[in-house]
Parts: C-alpha cells; sequence; structure tokens
C-alpha cells in the first residue's frame, strides 16, 4: 500500500503549465506554452536571447500575472488567492545574487523565509543551517554578504531557496560569472538536491552536466521537449534555433 | 576609491563592526536600546547652566568606549558633520546672554558660554550614544528591539528598506560615475551637462534594482513586516546592564 502511494506521489506532476500565453502589450512572447515536471526531475530550459525564458520563470513565481492559460504548482492553481502557498512551495535563484541577498549576514539572508514563514526559532535556525551545510557555507555563516566571492553570493542564492524547503527550485542563469571551480562545485551541489528543478541557462555545457530534460523555446514557442542528450547532440535543431553545439560536444 | 564607495564601504564597515564579537556586541539590543534611549533623555533634561552635573553623565560613555575597545577616532571621523553641526548650533549663545554666571581667573564667563558648551555637550552626548548603538548592534536586532518596543510595524519596515535601499543607490551610484570617469579620463568630476542624464538612469536603474530586491523579498515570503525572530534572547547579562546603566544614569542624573 505504501509503495503504491509513493508511485502515486512521484507521478504527480509537482509543476504543471497549460496552454500558457503572455505578451508585453500586444506582442505575443510566450505562445501555448505546455510543460509538466515530475518530483525529482531536472529540466533546463533553453533559447537564444529573447525567447521568454526569464518571463516564464517569472509567471512560475507570480511576478507576472497570468493573461491566458494556467499553472499549477504541487496541485494549486496559480491565482491570488492561493499565492502565499504556491510561493511557499517555489524557490527562485535569481540571475544576478547581489539582488538577492539583502541582508547584512549569510545566516540572516538564508533564516529570512522561514521566519517570514512563521517557524520557530528553533526550526529556523536547523532549516537554516541544514541549508548551508547543502551547499557547504556553514562556515560563512556570519559573514558579512559583500565579503563573499561571486560563486559563495551563488551558493549563499540558492541555500536561501533552500531553507524554504521549496518543491521546485527554479534558477536563472546560474552559472553566469562563476570561475570553473566554482562552476563545477555548483553543478555537484545541484546534482545532489532532491527536488524538482527548472533551469534557464545559455550555458548548454552546465544544462547537459545539470538536467536530464531539456526544452527548447524558439519564438516563444516550445520547440523541443526531450531527454538533454537528444537535444543537446542535435546540431541542427539547435542551429534552426539560434543556439550552438555545448563547447564540450563541438570539440570532441 | 571615490566619495561614493567610501560611504559604501564605510556602512559595510559599521555593519562588520556591529556584527563583530564582543561583550558589548553580545549583550541584548533591547537592553542596548532602551540604556541609550534613558541616556539621551536624561543629557536632554539636565538645565542650560547645570554644566557639572551634564559632565558627569560622560561616565557612561567613556566606560562604554573603553570597555567595548571602540575607537574614539572614528567616532569623530564618522560623526564630524553632525557633531559640527551641533557646535554650530550654540555657537550664537554667547552673543546673546551675556550675564556673568562666574569668574575663571580673569575671564568672566558668562550665562551664554555656559549654556552653549551645556547645548554642545548634550549634542555631542547624544551623537555618541547613538553611534555607539549603531556600532555595536547591526541593523535587523535594532529593527527588532524597536519592534519590542511596540514603534509601529510600518516606522520600522521604512527603517529597515531605508538602510538597504541606501546602498542600493550608492552602489548604482558608483557604477554610474566609474563608467562616466574611465571614459573621461582628463576631467576632475562629472561635467554639468551630463548631471540631467546621470541623475535620470540612477533613478530608474536604482527603481529596477530595488524591485528585483523586493521581488527577492516578496518570494521568500515578505508579507510588509521583517520578520522578528531572534537568536538571542535575554539573560542575566543583558538584565544586568540594562538595570545597571539605568539605576547608575538615574542616580547621577537626581543626586
Amino acid at each position: 500500500m505504501k509503495s503504491e502511494e509513493n508511485v502515486g506521489e512521484q507521478e504527480m506532476n509537482l509543476l504543471e503549465i497549460k496552454d500558457l500565453s503572455f505578451g508585453y502589450g500586444r506582442e505575443k512572447v510566450l505562445k501555448d506554452i505546455n510543460i509538466c515536471m515530475r518530483k525529482g526531475e531536472s529540466v533546463g530550459l533553453i533559447g537564444a536571447n529573447g525567447v521568454g525564458k526569464s518571463t516564464l520563470l517569472r509567471l512560475l513565481t507570480g511576478l507576472l500575472d497570468i493573461q491566458e492559460g494556467g499553472i499549477w504548482i504541487n496541485g494549486l492553481e496559480m491565482k491570488k488567492e492561493n499565492m502565499a502557498g504556491i510561493r511557499a512551495e517555489i524557490g527562485y535563484v535569481f540571475q544576478d545574487s547581489d539582488s538577492q541577498l539583502f541582508m547584512t549576514t549569510v545566516y540572516e539572508d538564508v533564516a529570512f523565509a522561514p521566519r517570514n514563514y512563521g517557524k520557530s526559532e528553533e526550526e529556523t535556525e536547523r532549516l537554516s543551517m541544514g541549508a548551508l551545510r547543502q551547499v557547504c557555507l556553514e562556515e560563512k555563516k556570519d559573514c558579512q554578504i559583500y565579503r563573499l566571492s561571486g560563486g559563495e553570493k551563488k551558493l549563499a542564492s540558492i541555500a536561501t531557496v533552500l531553507a524554504m524547503e521549496a518543491k521546485v527550485m527554479l534558477l536563472d542563469e546560474p552559472s553566469v560569472a562563476l570561475d570553473p571551480r566554482n562552476r563545477r562545485n555548483l553543478i555537484r551541489i545541484l546534482n545532489e538536491l532532491p527536488g524538482a528543478k527548472l533551469i534557464a541557462s545559455h550555458d548548454l555545457d552546465f544544462i547537459y552536466d545539470t538536467c536530464q530534460r531539456v526544452i527548447l523555446l524558439s519564438e516563444g514557442r516550445i520547440a523541443a521537449d526531450h531527454e538533454t542528450e537528444k537535444i543537446l547532440r542535435d546540431q541542427r535543431l539547435l542551429e534552426a534555433h539560434g543556439l550552438e553545439l555545448p563547447l564540450s560536444f563541438s570539440r570532441a | 576609491m571615490n566619495r561614493i564607495s567610501d560611504a559604501v564601504s564605510e556602512i559595510y564597515k559599521l555593519d562588520m563592526e556591529a556584527g563583530k564579537k564582543g561583550w558589548l556586541q553580545e549583550i541584548h539590543p533591547l537592553s542596548k536600546l532602551l540604556v541609550t534611549i534613558l541616556f539621551i533623555l536624561l543629557t536632554v533634561s539636565f538645565g542650560k547652566y547645570d554644566l557639572s552635573g551634564l559632565l558627569k553623565m560622560g561616565i557612561y560613555l567613556i566606560a562604554a568606549f573603553v570597555l567595548g575597545d571602540i575607537s574614539i577616532k572614528m567616532l569623530l571621523k564618522r560623526m564630524k558633520l553632525l557633531l559640527a553641526l551641533v557646535c554650530l548650533a550654540g555657537i550664537g549663545n554667547p552673543l546673546f546672554d551675556r550675564e556673568t554666571l562666574f569668574v575663571l581667573g580673569s575671564l568672566n564667563v558668562t550665562g551664554g558660554m555656559v549654556s552653549a558648551a551645556t547645548l554642545i555637550i548634550k549634542g555631542a552626548y547624544s551623537v555618541s550614544a547613538s553611534y555607539l548603538l549603531m556600532i555595536t548592534t547591526p541593523m535587523e536586532d535594532l529593527c527588532r528591539a524597536l519592534r519590542k518596543l511596540c514603534v509601529p510595524k510600518t516606522i520600522v519596515t521604512i527603517l529597515m528598506l531605508a538602510y538597504r535601499y541606501i546602498i542600493v543607490l550608492l552602489k548604482e551610484a558608483e557604477r554610474m560615475t566609474d563608467a562616466y570617469m574611465l571614459r573621461a579620463p582628463g576631467q576632475k568630476g562629472i561635467s554639468y551637462k551630463a548631471w540631467g542624464t546621470l541623475a535620470g538612469q540612477l533613478l530608474l536603474r536604482s527603481m529596477d534594482r530595488a524591485q528585483v530586491v523586493y521581488d527577492s523579498m516578496k518570494l521568500r515570503g515578505y508579507g510588509g513586516e521583517f520578520p522578528q525572530g531572534c537568536r538571542k534572547t535575554a539573560g542575566m547579562g543583558d538584565y544586568a546592564y540594562g538595570i545597571g546603566w539605568s539605576a547608575a544614569l538615574l542616580a547621577v542624573r537626581l543626586l
């Protein structure tokens, strides 16, 4: 019985987007988007500049209002009355860590969400320290944000989301401005995280190392949605949509 | 480094000093806040000729600065503008109040001189006590302490956000002036012709950045009030600090 429940839970879509369209003014940026994500799935969102990747992520967080279609997060439909519940399920890692981290110390920033969600101080500490441990920043907990390196800031941003125990993590260009060592470290950490992840990035090598599935956006539509290997090795498909083979493939 | 980077760096240094380990930093923020408020209230309550009584109040500042290992040189450097303003406030008194109060050697000490000194000392004490609180208490803890004193959440939130957005604004200004100066190497400052454009750009950019910061807060459950969690609960030492200093300051004032 228990195993059937587990199977059912795994089968349930954590994130579901149905017939989503969105535009700024008259210009449609996203058209008829349909995406499903399951628990533990790591999905890459790729596409040339301006195809709507960031807009899609902002719609998923509720920072933009839905115009057509619908979004369901863990069974909750994205509506004003469900927004508090939905935001507790979603963690968004911004492209610019400096804008994401606004408190004085690393711990204060990571503890911001649990405190806001009414957790006790003991629970907040458990969640915050657990999140910092996951990204190997335990020893920097009392460090001032501005003293962190670019890589550490990115990890601290991820910790702020982990402390929320969000079921779905959205990451916007997570590998930007990271040196090779920090990039490798981030890949390892992301691969160890259990939750579902939607990663929007131009760094196709990074997507290859972190995602099992890739969604290719082109001109606001889904041009392809398959396993990572299949899409990232298809040179013709990538070039037709303004992308190129990952560097590691083109060198081989 | 230009003036803007200096300002940003000063704010960061203040944050860092407030967060470092030290006995004064470890005292509960509410205790420190209450003692500071009491100190300022008692200081300003002295009469305008009560210079000797006022000087005795300095014991609190001397003890805190010495025991807390806080640099007086830094206080003078950081607060120089405010202290100068305080001095200016009392400078006119000797001109209006010329009645001799006592004679010191061959000098006739007038009421105006004493009241000017009193006014300056009151101002300097208040600025120093506020600095002492700022340098030993992180802004988040200070805001939590204010909420515990039932200061309305709107005021506390505005205080907290203003503190954060000043940094955002300064950083944007720093980026823009750096970009300008790198392309105008011969100029001493920013040409007046560019002031309008730069000010407009600064406003738009800082609004954008402030929006992203606000989005980040909203996405982590921010609903109009900063969370009031506090890792530290008041212990015997905190009570002793608060009660001890309150009693001592009241004794100096009343006896």
